[in-house]
């Protein structure tokens, strides 16, 4: 049995001690603790409302827009927007999780000055509240595709890749969310995330193809992550992995790295001036 | 005085043009109990956050067993037990489970824990309330239960910030109770509180702090001596004649402070002078008399009393 004091001069020799002590998991410990006594209401209309996108949109305005024109071919309707609302559900399941709850947690519960009271660092913290985030944004991405599967909606066995795609969509928004997130001190602050959130969903080419834009819009609409997310989900669904799929694994690798350094830093700016 | 555990010297801490710790010295040896008073802003609790690596000093030097926590944040951490002013406790888990994953934060094994749960449950005389959410506990219960979360890691100092701020007389001395226990167990205690009464309770020693700065250091009892006399008399006349009658009283004693409803007069012995002050015809509406204690040594080192 080793004690606190020797598991903490075991690690001080390693690189960035200061900042992480190696126990991102014991943050996920925590967390899947609370889920257990957590109310599923928020955790499954999370999850519904994409599927709700998809029979509203796919299987009702469906059937007056019939096939649609893509890169690869004309697809029916439903099935060009089955990617898109996949993506979506990741992100949805990021956001939850990385915004809201880490805003209560800093802000009203103080939960994380109770943590860094220990020997974890602002990195562990930051990686385990991530990391948690993104589970749930896979596991809303799964459920998509479980759904979706028997509904003939998935083209083919290599869309099985949008789950780890999935996975590297949720990081990213996740990581990005509770950066942002940390440093908002208010909840019209927080409302602004819902506010960005939706429109950016609508127009970033999840329920149609954004070359109906003009040119600057099309441009702008580009730069969100929102439209990578979507774009790489629908390149692995439809089986055109090209380079501008790596452009959109490299921006969400950016959005990860970025979104640690900022989160790490805040919170040690917060909790350990 | 044996090793020190914790040493600092010219310890300063600004926050811009602010100075919250304005150079301080002082040393904590081991198994002491170590109280830091104040009244609020004086840079208490701005010194424990240092002591306890979540706030770096700007500049003078601090060792905690040896170590600056500038440079070894995580393993003086280690070794210290943090009870915040506020707490803190994770409102969406039960008793139990925020003891349990407090000692996992550390890095401890999952048996190790869970024996130190029960432990710990039956120290906070918390074992009925063990699978109830926090949110349900009084501010007596969610305080032990702070303070048996620091000490999951079997910690060889203790800080407590304010331990009994808010609590009603009963809880607290529930509360001193284990305090004490920890105490003889040979636990390191560092206190900040504004309460005297606690102070004389709990530390074998302490400073006084005002405005940053320390303005007194001793135990209780030779602050006491140092700075009062063994007794006060508090006399009051009602807030208008105090003024009145304050020149004459002043006259009968070395020194005397006038508070707003009363006026505390210093002495040997406050029973002869209350008579010499009825003699005179002076007849306050109440009066007192009691052995000085270290809300007397406040006042007199900066004249004002302690709670505003």
């Amino acid at each position: 049995m080793r004690t606190a004091v020797e598991i903490a001069d075991a690690r001080a020799e390693k690189l960035g001690h200061q900042l992480y002590a190696g126990r991102a998991r014991a943050i996920i410990e925590r967390a899947s603790i609370a889920l257990r006594s957590s109310t599923w209401v928020p955790i499954a209309t999370g999850f519904i409302e994409p599927v709700l996108y998809l029979l509203a949109f796919g299987y009702g305005m469906g059937t007056l827009i019939g096939d649609i024109s893509t890169s690869s071919g004309a697809v029916d309707y439903t099935i060009f927007i089955a990617p898109g609302l996949l993506a979506t559900s990741a992100m949805n399941g990021a956001i939850y999780d990385s915004t809201w709850n880490v805003f209560f947690k800093l802000n009203e519960s103080k939960l994380y000055q109770g943590m860094l009271a220990t020997p974890l660092g602002p990195l562990d913290v930051a990686l385990g509240e991530i990391i948690w985030a993104l589970i749930r944004g896979l596991s809303y991405a799964v459920a998509f595709m479980l759904i979706t599967a028997p509904l003939g909606l998935v083209p083919s066995w290599g869309a099985i890749f949008a789950i780890p795609a999935a996975v590297l969509i949720a990081f990213g928004f996740a990581s990005f969310g509770m950066a942002i997130t940390s440093y908002f001190k208010t909840y019209q602050q927080m409302g602004l995330i819902n506010v960005a959130l939706l429109p950016m969903f609508l127009f970033s080419g999840s329920l149609y193809p954004i070359t109906v834009y003009p040119d600057w819009l099309e441009f702008t609409i580009k730069l969100l992550p929102t439209w990578h997310g979507i774009e790489l989900i629908r390149d692995i669904w439809f089986g055109v992995i090209d380079f501008s799929s790596l452009s959109h694994i490299s921006y969400f690798v950016v959005m990860i790295v970025l979104g640690l350094f900022f989160t790490t830093r805040r919170l040690r700016d917060l909790f350990m001036r | 005085m044996s090793e020190s555990l914790i040493s600092a010297r010219g310890l300063t801490k600004k926050y811009g043009d602010f100075t919250a710790v304005d150079g301080i010295d002082f040393d904590v040896a081991k198994g002491e109990s170590f109280g830091l008073l104040g009244p609020n802003g004086a840079g208490k609790s701005t010194t424990m956050r240092i002591i306890a690596a979540t706030s770096r000093r700007t500049s003078g030097t601090i060792s905690i067993l040896g170590r600056d926590p500038e440079e070894h944040g995580p393993q003086v951490r280690a070794h210290l037990g943090v009870v915040p002013q506020q707490d803190n406790l994770d409102t969406e888990l039960t008793v139990a489970e925020n003891l349990y994953i407090y000692g996992r934060y550390f890095g401890l094994s999952k048996k190790f824990v869970k024996g130190k749960v029960d432990e710990l449950l039956s120290f906070a005389q918390l074992e009925e309330k063990k699978d109830v959410k926090v949110e349900a506990l009084s501010g007596g219960m969610k305080r032990r239960l702070t303070i048996a979360r620091a000490l999951v890691s079997e910690p060889d100092i203790l800080m407590l910030d304010e331990p009994t701020t808010g609590l009603d007389p009963q809880a607290r001395h529930i509360l001193w109770d284990r305090l004490f226990r920890l105490k003889e167990d040979g636990v390191t205690l560092i206190i900040t509180t504004h309460f005297m009464d606690e102070a004389e309770q709990l530390c074998d020693r302490l400073v006084v702090m005002d405005k940053g700065k320390i303005m007194a250091e001793g135990s209780p009892a030779e602050l006491i001596k140092k700075y009062s006399t063994k007794e006060v008399l508090e006399v009051r006349f009602g807030s208008d004649r105090n003024k009145e009658v304050a020149p004459i009283l002043h006259k009968m004693c070395d020194r005397i402070e006038e508070l707003p409803d009363r006026i505390l007069m210093y002495v040997e012995d406050g029973e002869k002078l209350l008579e010499e002050i009825v003699a005179k015809k002076l007849h306050p509406n109440t009066s007192l008399v009691r052995r000085s204690s270290l809300e007397d040594v406040f006042l007199r080192l900066t004249g004002r009393s302690l709670i505003e």
